[in-house]
């Protein structure tokens, strides 16, 4: 305990001084996204586990999945995964060392949230 | 002056000593999800709101069913490693450890209960 005031330094500027940023947005969303995917992830095991036990469960489940509650969670769930799937090729042409600039990190990251929509839109279309 | 030990003050401030691991782990899940997410979307989508003969029919076959073990098996491992990551991130002490016990349970009975399921209907 040689130095007593190591619990209280002053810290550097965090995340509350900054003005958000897209990179920073982006970001954040990402793990927004794909944590909040359990919902739907744990909504689709339901649906299996239900089809596998038999017609009466399969009711209630496939009842709750496709009623208008369950298609705005799998809609929005959708839109989330595509987002985060869009975001993890950006990570792994990251983890390569190409387009880590901000002008470049930004352009992807306008077009990660016009393609997740793009493709949500077409999920919508096609199935 | 603050009344706490070095260990206290230390604890859960150290390196993650799997970091690599870790991300090596990540970097491989996520390479195998984007395939598997499109086939997933597209197999599964039309399964939804079938009625039931025509789903445990749908999931009879060898093609939909071996897509659906491999994504939701890969996408809750996944999970659960990213959630952990999450959790590391904004939480300390006793909260943090109990809800990574807590999340790594989930997952893997998820993980479990949704291979186990689509095995019995495609078998």
């Amino acid at each position: 305990m040689a130095d007593v005031n190591r619990g209280n330094r002053p810290l550097s500027p965090h995340l509350t001084v900054y003005r958000p940023q897209l990179t920073s947005i982006t970001s954040i969303f990402t793990r927004i996204t794909g944590n909040a995917l359990i919902v739907a992830g744990l909504m689709i095991v339901w649906w299996f586990g239900a089809l596998a036990t038999g017609p009466e469960a399969y009711a209630v489940a496939n009842g709750f999945v496709t009623s208008w509650f369950g298609d705005l969670v799998m809609l929005l769930s959708v839109l989330a995964l595509w987002y985060h799937t869009l975001a993890g090729v950006r990570h792994l042409i990251w983890d390569q060392g190409h387009m880590l600039d901000v002008e470049r990190s930004e352009k992807f990251g306008i077009g990660m949230i016009a393609g997740s929509v793009v493709l949500t839109l077409l999920t919508v279309i096609i199935v | 002056m603050p009344y706490i030990t070095d260990r206290k003050r230390a604890m859960g401030m150290g390196s993650a000593k799997t970091g690599t691991e870790h991300h090596w782990l990540m970097t491989v899940t996520s390479v195998a999800l984007l395939p598997l997410t499109v086939l997933f979307v597209f197999t599964f989508g039309r399964a939804l709101g079938l009625p039931y003969e025509e789903a445990v029919a749908y999931y009879a076959r060898p093609w939909p069913s071996l897509v659906a073990v491999l994504f939701l098996a890969t996408g809750w491992y996944h999970f659960r490693h990213g959630v952990q990551m999450m959790i590391e991130d904004y939480t300390h002490g006793f909260t943090r450890t109990a809800l990574i016990v807590a999340m790594i349970c989930v997952s893997y009975a998820a993980l479990a209960a949704s291979v186990l399921a689509v095995a019995r209907i495609a078998l």
